[in-house]
């Protein structure tokens, strides 16, 4: 071991009372890189070292007033400026109601960035690579044994000086501490192949459960937000039933609410015959009706009813309604034509409700007396 | 020592007999370095049992849904809601002993902090998963935090429920760092008196290289009083806030200005008969009787006769109020409460909470273990009753009989009720074996010449 890497020489003692005079004197004596070790804090060893107060407690302060007022201002800032949300018919800004979370906002802050403080600022911890750790000293001191130590870096040092000073005042096993020179000759190098595989491991672990957890777990049973549930859903299949439908039609005979089944199945003539028109020409009714006409009928029977829609030739000819046969219908056989369908024609009931298919009956009449106009129209 | 040569006009001595540091830390740390006992072992297997069960019936919870507990219309807050609060309110003893009793000076803490603020650590644990549970999408916590988020809506800062969420947040953390920093210390002497490596290794890191310095000591013992300001507070308010959760509602028999107080000083009754309960244990099992003395066994009984009489106040006050206030809502749930159709866990609750702790006023009962122990079991039996009677009663029963309910718990919440206790009582299986349950830094300062003289 080389004289220079000597760290400091240091003293045990066995009670109490030896330490804090062992203290006094090294203070007296003008050392000031000196440091006691004791198993527990030994009172007055503070005033024995003349330390200064802790400041911590400023710290605590700063912590403190920063997570009132800062939760305060959060949960001001919230309620009034990036979404004000009327709560029970409470004023926007109930203060009352933040007293429970600025306190616990300010405990949480003082408490831990206190201990962080402490921990970082004051102790410079974590540090495992001092001299005194690993000794035959720092072993007795953290039992049972109290102990000095004073540091080679003091500007009053002398080694024999000290040394002396330690017997003087009834140390016991008095002994030097090194650096380890190993250690301090040993930096750890960032691509170090040993630190470099553990960094990579550590980010492909984390990515790959990331990975997982986002794209797969969330749209497992039972983290899928409950798409999965345990009712029939319209136009699924069901075991319950023996066709195997989940969607079940109608029992036979039901009839809708309001309305009566068509009583004229297969009878045109009694149809033309009894039924009348519910409603009157009205300038509204004549223009739902020619909406309707225009969407479902004019695609066959053309936009004026003339049976020559772009359709012509591809299917049976639609036929015009301006033959005398639909004109001298009445309202009755159209209607029937429009609900049962009539040679290719299919029924439109599920299309058109009933009174669209009667308004479409008056814009038909429209559109015949349009075409046949006669001469005293135009006056 | 016998009970007739007590003198209470002397303080008591923190360590009985005069035992060298080096003897009270061999004592305290001998449990960490041998091979577990057939004991512990048959213990710790009925607890991770328990834990099992606990955590089967939480899988199947989380599979199924909320359906397969007993809660519903109206009876919403069922199991769940009385769990939280019974192990919020077992953690509040830990908080109080290494918290107010350190600023209180009462030196007799010394023994049992170590052992009731892992107490706190691991009862919050259990207390945490029942509300996580009863949110039904118990992954998705993130959203009862303020986080900027795409539909650009923050929680609601005025709702108790979220008061509750900072609140126990910031209670086990606190906890936490308040247990960890009382530590440090202690690692490192553990650190510099193992033999194994793999161990060295580990109270290394978490010791972070304490050296017992005293320069250190000093901002050590600062922060450590500036934790113990801050726990005072919060042990107090978390249970208020707990409290806030019913007491800021309308339903009759909740919404009582009693609320508050009645819920601290419960809690810090049961938390208290935990703590003994598991000590008393704890120091036959590993030696400790000249730490964990029976003086302080005695000590938490008289904190319990107090705090037991606070609660059978409340639970008068209660009846008072409710009579006094003229609602004829809040008479009816209370005398639902004590003749309706949860009686029987009513009159088990008073006799449990108000009539039996009275028997440590009787001072050979106070010092009796077998007694004290059973004491302790009724105590927490009924404080969980109390909850029960508190969150069930006054939901199946509130202002219109068309919409009554009754609440009966299913097995899966029995199930995950014992798996709490699984889970806590594993924890502290755990813990006495890998840590020191007495402080040892503490314990060797509180031996009788561990001090100064002329100081």
């Amino acid at each position: 071991m080389n004289e220079q890497h000597l760290f400091s020489i240091t003293a045990l003692f066995d009670i109490p009372d030896e330490i804090i005079h062992a203290a006094e004197e090294a203070d007296k004596a003008g050392y000031t890189r000196f440091d006691v070790n004791t198993p527990y804090p030994v009172h007055g060893m503070d005033r024995a070292m003349r330390l200064k107060p802790s400041r911590l407690g400023v710290f605590a302060l700063v912590f403190g007033l920063l997570g009132a007022f800062g939760g305060v201002a959060f949960m001001t800032w919230v309620t009034l400026v990036d979404y004000p949300l009327v709560i029970g018919g409470k004023p926007f800004w109930s203060w009352p109601a933040f007293v429970p979370i600025a306190f616990e906002v300010t405990v949480i802050l003082a408490s831990v960035l206190t201990v962080i403080t402490m921990i970082v600022l004051y102790l410079k911890f974590p540090n495992n690579a001092h001299p005194l750790h690993d000794t035959l000293y720092m072993k007795r001191v953290s039992s049972d044994k109290f102990g000095i130590t004073i540091q080679a870096d003091d500007p009053k040092f002398d080694e024999r000086e000290v040394r002396a000073f330690l017997g003087k005042m009834g140390g016991k096993d008095i002994a030097p501490i090194y650096f380890d020179v190993e250690e301090l000759n040993h930096r750890q190098k960032l691509f170090n192949p040993k630190f470099f595989s553990v960094l990579a491991a550590t980010a492909f672990v984390v990515s790959a459960t990331t990975y997982v957890v986002f794209n797969k777990v969330l749209y497992m049973e039972p983290f899928s937000w409950m798409s999965t549930q345990e009712k029939l859903k319209a136009q699924r299949p069901s075991e319950l039933f023996k066709d195997g439908i989940g969607m079940r039609p109608p029992v036979e005979g039901t009839v809708a609410r309001g309305f009566l089944p068509y009583a004229f199945k297969g009878k045109p003539d009694e149809a033309g015959k009894d039924l009348v028109n519910p409603l009157l020409p009205t300038k509204e009714v004549l223009e739902r009706g020619k909406s309707q006409y225009l969407t479902y009928c004019s695609p066959c029977h053309g936009n004026f009813a003339r049976g020559d829609s772009r359709l012509q030739g591809q299917f049976p000819n639609p036929p015009t309604l301006h033959s005398d046969k639909v004109r001298n219908w009445p309202d009755g056989n159209i209607y029937h034509v429009l609900t049962e369908g009539q040679n290719i024609m299919p029924s439109y009931t599920s299309q058109i409700s009933r009174e669209d298919r009667w308004a479409i009956v008056h814009y038909i009449r429209v559109l015949q007396r349009a075409h046949n106009a006669k001469e005293s129209d135009l006056k | 020592m016998s009970t007739a040569a007590l003198d209470y006009t002397r303080e008591l001595p923190v360590v009985e007999g005069r035992p060298t540091a080096s003897e009270l830390e061999a004592t305290i740390v001998a449990p960490l370095d041998q091979f577990p006992s057939r004991t512990w072992w048959i213990a710790f297997s009925v607890t991770v049992s328990f834990l099992t069960i606990g955590a089967i019936c939480v899988g199947l919870t989380i599979y199924k849904g909320l359906g397969l507990w007993g809660v519903n219309q109206p009876v919403s807050w069922g199991f769940d809601i009385v769990n939280f609060v019974f192990w919020i309110g077992i953690g509040h003893a830990g908080t109080l002993i290494s918290a107010i009793l350190f600023l209180l000076r009462q030196r007799w803490r010394t023994g049992i902090a170590r052992f009731a603020e892992a107490m706190t650590i691991f009862a919050v644990m259990c207390a945490g998963v029942f509300p996580l549970l009863h949110t039904g999408r118990p992954w998705l916590p993130l959203y009862l935090t303020p986080y900027p988020n795409q539909h650009s809506v923050w929680i609601n800062f005025t709702s108790p429920l979220i008061w509750d969420v900072f609140a126990v947040t910031t209670y086990f953390t606190v906890s936490l760092v308040f247990w960890y920093l009382g530590l440090i210390p202690d690692l490192a002497s553990l650190r510099d008196r193992t033999t194994s490596k793999i161990k060295k290794l580990i109270y290394s890191i978490f010791s972070l290289g304490w050296r017992h310095s005293n320069r250190h000591w000093q901002h050590y013992e600062r922060a450590y009083l500036i934790l113990a300001g801050f726990a005072t507070p919060l042990v107090l308010s978390v249970h208020t806030i707990v409290s806030f959760d019913f007491a800021v509602s309308v339903i009759p028999g909740w919404h009582t200005t009693i609320f508050p107080p009645y819920f601290v000083a419960g809690a810090v009754f049961s938390g208290f008969a935990m703590v003994q309960n598991v000590l008393i244990f704890v120091r036959q099992a590993f030696k400790l009787k000249h730490i964990i003395t029976l003086d302080h066994l005695e000590k938490m009984n008289k904190v319990m006769i107090v705090t037991g009489s606070m609660v059978g106040y409340a639970y008068a006050m209660e009846f008072f109020i409710a009579w006094y206030s003229g609602n004829q809502f809040e008479q009816f749930v209370f005398l639902n409460r004590a003749l309706g159709p949860y009686a029987w866990a009513y009159w088990i609750m008073v006799a449990c909470n108000v009539v039996f702790p009275q028997l440590f006023w009787i001072k050979k009962i106070r010092r009796s273990i077998p007694i004290m122990f059973v004491i302790g079991i009724t105590v927490n039996i009924g404080m969980w009753l109390e909850r029960f009677v508190i969150v069930v009663t006054s939901l199946s029963r509130d202002f219109l009989p068309s919409s009554w309910g009754h609440y009966v718990p299913t097995m899966y919440d029995a199930g995950i009720l014992l798996g709490s206790f699984g889970l806590f009582f594993t924890l502290i299986l755990i813990f006495v074996r890998v840590l020191p349950v007495v402080s040892i830094a503490e314990a060797k300062a509180a031996v009788e010449g561990a001090q100064p003289k002329h100081h």
